[in-house]
């Protein structure tokens, strides 16, 4: 069977307002800084740059994986996306809406068509709430009567394989990490959403299960034909679920493009740097050196220029000059802001098709 | 230093939480010995015991809420018979330990570098001076950049990266025999996790400790171990080379766990999964813990915990539908 | 595809896989009554409170009815199941009667305050900036003073009655009860199910009602329950001063500074009321306690 490679759209969705060529969200320049304040006034000592200017698009239909390590935004990106938080500067179209200004779609309107399942955790349900409860509250608020809500909630749970006789009554508490994300899972899914926002859906989960909850997101997004967007720091798990994919790096993409591309050829050092940080998995070509050394910096004074920088193999003068630009990501375009991708950029490596190993 | 003679000898360990409504069979029987200078990873989901067992090896279970029973030994010494004082030379001394979040191993409101320092000068009996200057040592040791700023940091002032070194740092400060890593890399970030897992295996060769280093993510065993052990419900169900287990693994449950890792596997197919959940360890089932979820199980798993079985030198598993296997009077 | 085989419940867990369709309170009504502890102090609580509405209907005697040489007498005395008073009224009509206003001012003060403290609370925790340090700056102002100099302060400016030294005590109450509702808000508001419920897109109120409140009330009760013994005594403070409850008016707090010299003639009676008192905090703390660890349905 094949799910992952063509993108499937809505054939006859009332909401599709744009068509199959219309891209379902946009992004353009988003950022969020936040203010670190300290002393009893509350002086604004620095910001924290958690997203710095982000654009994408996400196509009807497809999977869009977002990778990074700690501090490069893709959970507050996350939340801005679903207006959780609100953004310091950027637009956001979902459909051919901009979301919450005048004329386009309120930020009401957008959560009835884009929900999130939030990494499991102790905190991700209401510890004092049946699991039911919590996957019915969506449609009550919108109005439903609680006997539909309820009734709805356990087809939900049906849905993705939990039996809800045995495991609709039950406490969050009383439920395994597998099973309490098939509840995360179905509470995105209550509002009939056509975009899902997975933020680190599967990370918290054993790797046996992880298997079946990523199995059954695939089954869900064909059958109900959803677009995801992916977040998570599993190179792995990123590259099956995903048809493009998106890197982050202290608060801005450095890279963009279909999976497969990226993967094979990274575009951006610090793509290639994550890539191969990865343990083999093979004792016999076990990793002898460390791609990069050092910890990513903090992002409350993100470095000059190109934030990687001053972890880059390839760095050179212009590098910590200069910032480079990722370019506008027309659909699929396989981008990196990176300076050697640039032939006019003045670094010495610039327009190498390839870049050379790391070690 | 005699390499015939086994560091660390665990048989039949067992461990039991127990509340006033629920008895937890958390470790059911262990067996396993380890050699001077050998790197052996446990591996195994949450709830396996992989953790438990670890602690029980320092002694670090709540002695009013565990039954511990079994024997075990580290460098000739029965731990479980040691007194206070014997344990306190253990635990630091010929034992120590790592944990996932460096924070909790440090005082927060402690310099770095004054913290190793006391921990130097109080097993050792030196100065607090020269106790500094063997701090500084081992912060070049873990390749800390610029290590006299960093020892004047306090915790929260270092990256994840710098503050498990430290504690790494730290945990080599007396010069231990065995090295006990809970989940080290865990918390870390890609780029950093692998920085850290080459240190470590740098750190064991020139150093000539053994490790035990407990994991769920087999590619950091495959980076790391000589040797694994498969835990599943509280047991060893597969032993041997990393090598071998990684590439023909024996328990079914291994096949599972390997087949369901994602690792660049097609996109087009749906992944391998293992079916079900593990066992509630309150009830575990009679027989092979994991014959509900096994593809392979028959009747006859079901009756009684399969024995050890090695169907070549330095592996065995157990489980049933091994072929060709010797059943084993002693689990090696 | 075989998404929905995986979840046989685990084996052996017959108690875990019994279907259980029962809601939050419904829960908590089922855990209740199964604890023996908090029903018998439930009990106690609720034989004081009813014996103190029927006062008129149990009280053996008048509580007014004066005698000069019955004073101080001893339980069982001609009738008097539990002796009398200083001025030789029935002691236990007194204490019955007593509980009437002692109750009114120690609960009615912590439940106005309770909802306008935790309301102001929850508020000034969920909205977070400006409003929260505008309401809890406020707060700050109250809790400068002791409360007992705020509460003898506010009644006194009022003017002394009943009524008055209510409104004196809920004013002196709000202030905690607003910062613990605060507290308790500002942990539950950042974690990720109160975020997943904002994303439905679900008007505030209702994210507050149903998720919010749930997880604050625990914490928010039991400390209220602790301040309605205090509001007892911080009342009978006030009678003693002459600005809440008036004598001849029985009161459990007024009974106990008038009989504290009768310590020496017969120290049981003095102690009666301070029993009384003893008794309904107890039963009280102990209720909420019980209600508290059945709201935890975690445990």
């Amino acid at each position: 069977m094949s799910f992952a490679t063509s993108p499937i759209w809505p054939p006859a969705d009332p909401r599709d307002r744009g068509g199959p060529q219309q891209p379902l969200l946009m992004v353009r320049g988003l950022q969020k800084h936040f203010a670190i304040r300290n002393g009893v006034l509350g002086r604004v000592a620095a910001h924290v740059r958690a997203v710095d200017g982000v654009s994408f698009t996400v196509h009807k239909g497809e999977t869009l994986g977002i990778v990074g390590e700690s501090g490069c935004g893709k959970s507050t990106l996350a939340r801005l996306l679903m207006r959780l938080i609100v953004p310091d500067a950027g637009e956001q179209i979902f459909d051919g809406d901009a979301v919450g200004v005048q004329g386009g779609i309120s930020v009401k309107d957008l959560r009835r068509q884009a929900q999130m399942v939030f990494q499991d955790s102790s905190s991700s349900l209401n510890p004092r709430m049946p699991v039911q409860g919590s996957v019915a509250f969506g449609p009550m608020a919108f109005g439903m009567p609680k006997a539909d809500a309820t009734a709805l909630a356990r087809e939900l749970l049906t849905k993705v394989g939990l039996n809800p006789a045995l495991f609709g009554g039950r406490y969050p508490h009383e439920l395994s990490g597998g099973q309490k994300q098939r509840v995360n899972i179905a509470r995105a899914l209550a509002l009939k959403p056509r975009m899902v926002i997975l933020d680190e859906a599967v990370s918290a989960l054993d790797k046996s299960v992880e298997a079946q909850v990523l199995n059954l997101l695939q089954v869900l997004k064909r059958e109900l034909s959803l677009t995801y967007v992916f977040i998570s720091h599993d190179l792995g798990v990123v590259r099956w679920i995903s048809d493009r994919v998106m890197v982050m790096y202290l608060g801005e993409v450095v890279e963009i493009g279909p999976a497969d591309a990226l993967y094979a050829a990274p575009k951006h050092p610090y793509t290639q740097a994550l890539l191969a940080s990865r343990p083999s998995m093979d004792p016999d070509r076990r990793r002898e050196e460390a791609p990069v050394s050092g910890d990513p910096p903090n992002p409350v004074n993100p470095p000059p220029g190109c934030r990687f920088h001053t972890r880059c193999p390839h760095a050179e003068r212009v590098c910590s000059a200069r910032a480079p630009v990722l370019g506008d990501a027309a659909a699929g375009a396989h981008l990196a802001a990176c300076h050697i991708q640039n032939p006019a950029s003045g670094h010495s490596l610039a327009g190498r098709p390839v870049l050379p190993a790391l070690h | 230093m005699t390499m015939s003679v086994p560091l660390v000898e665990v048989e039949d360990l067992s461990v039991n939480f127990v509340t006033r409504e629920s008895d937890v069979r958390a470790v059911n029987g262990v067996n396993f010995t380890m050699m001077p200078g050998e790197v052996m990873c446990m591996l195994g989901e949450s709830g396996s015991g992989k953790s438990v067992t670890m602690r029980a090896l320092m002694r670090l279970l709540p002695p009013k809420r565990s039954v511990i029973r079994g024997r075990i030994r580290i460098a000739g010494q029965d731990v479980q018979a040691m007194g206070d004082a014997a344990l306190r030379r253990m635990r630091g001394g010929t034992v120590s330990m790592i944990f996932q979040e460096p924070m909790t191993a440090f005082d927060p409101v402690v310099r770095v570098g004054d913290q190793i320092a006391e921990v130097v000068a109080q097993h050792r009996g030196v100065s607090r001076r020269e106790g500094r200057r063997r701090a500084l040592d081992l912060f070049e040791l873990v390749r800390i950049p610029s290590p006299e700023r960093r020892l004047d940091a306090y915790p929260h002032e270092l990256s994840g990266g710098l503050r498990q070194r430290a504690m790494i740092a730290l945990a080599l400060s007396c010069e231990p025999k065995l090295l006990l890593a809970d989940e080290p890399t865990t918390a870390l970030d890609a780029t950093v996790q692998i920085q850290v897992l080459i240190l470590l295996r740098k750190l064991q060769q020139e150093l000539g400790m053994s490790v035990i280093f407990v994991t769920h993510d087999l590619g950091v065993a495959a980076e790391i171990a000589d040797r694994v052990a498969i835990m599943y419900a509280g047991r060893v169900v597969e032993t041997g080379s990393v090598r071998d287990v990684l590439k023909a693994p024996l328990h079914p449950y291994t096949s599972g766990l390997l087949a369901s890792t994602v690792h660049d596997q097609p996109r087009d197919r749906e992944l391998e999964t293992i079916p079900g959940a593990p066992p509630d360890m309150r009830n575990l089932p009679p027989g092979c813990s994991f014959a509900p979820r096994c593809p392979q199980a028959a009747g006859d798993c079901q009756l009684a915990v399969p024995p050890p079985v090695s169907p070549s030198p330095g592996r065995v598993a157990r489980c049933l539908r091994v072929a060709g296997a010797q059943p084993l009077m002693e689990f090696a | 595809m075989s998404t929905t085989v995986s979840n046989a419940p685990p084996t052996g867990n017959a108690a875990m896989a019994a279907p259980r369709q029962r809601g939050y309170w419904g829960t908590v009504g089922y855990r209740l009554r199964y604890d023996p502890v908090t029903l018998f102090f439930g009990a106690v609580l609720l034989s004081v409170i009813l014996a103190a509405v029927f006062a008129s209907w149990i009280a053996p005697a008048d509580p007014y009815q004066e005698s000069i040489i019955r004073r101080l007498k001893g339980p069982g005395y001609m009738g008097h199941i539990l002796g009398t008073d200083e001025l030789g009224r029935d002691m236990l009509s007194r204490l019955l009667y007593g509980g009437r206003l002692t109750l009114l001012m120690g609960m009615v003060p912590v439940v106005i305050a309770t909802l306008i403290g935790g309301g102001l609370g929850v508020v000034a925790g969920f909205a977070g900036g400006i409003v929260n340090t505008l309401i809890m700056r406020t707060m700050d102002v109250f809790y400068a003073f002791p409360s007992v100099l705020l509460a003898v302060a506010i009644s006194g400016a009022m003017g002394g009655g009943v009524t008055n030294g209510m409104i004196a005590l809920t004013l002196v109450f709000i202030p905690p009860l607003c910062r613990v509702a605060e507290t308790a808000t500002t942990q539950v508001r950042n974690l990720d199910f109160v975020d997943a419920a904002r994303a439905t897109g679900a008007p505030l109120r209702l994210v507050l009602w149903h998720h919010v409140l749930g997880n604050v009330l625990g914490p928010v009760l039991i400390y209220a329950s602790s301040l309605i013994s205090v509001g007892i005594i911080l009342a009978s403070g006030l009678s003693f001063l002459g600005l809440g409850v008036k004598p001849p008016e029985p009161d459990w707090g007024l009974m106990l500074n008038a009989l504290r010299q009768a310590i020496y003639v017969n120290p049981l009676i003095a102690a009666l009321p301070g029993i009384a008192i003893f008794i309904t905090s107890v039963s009280l703390n102990m209720v909420s306690d019980g209600l508290r660890s059945a709201m935890d349905v975690r445990s």
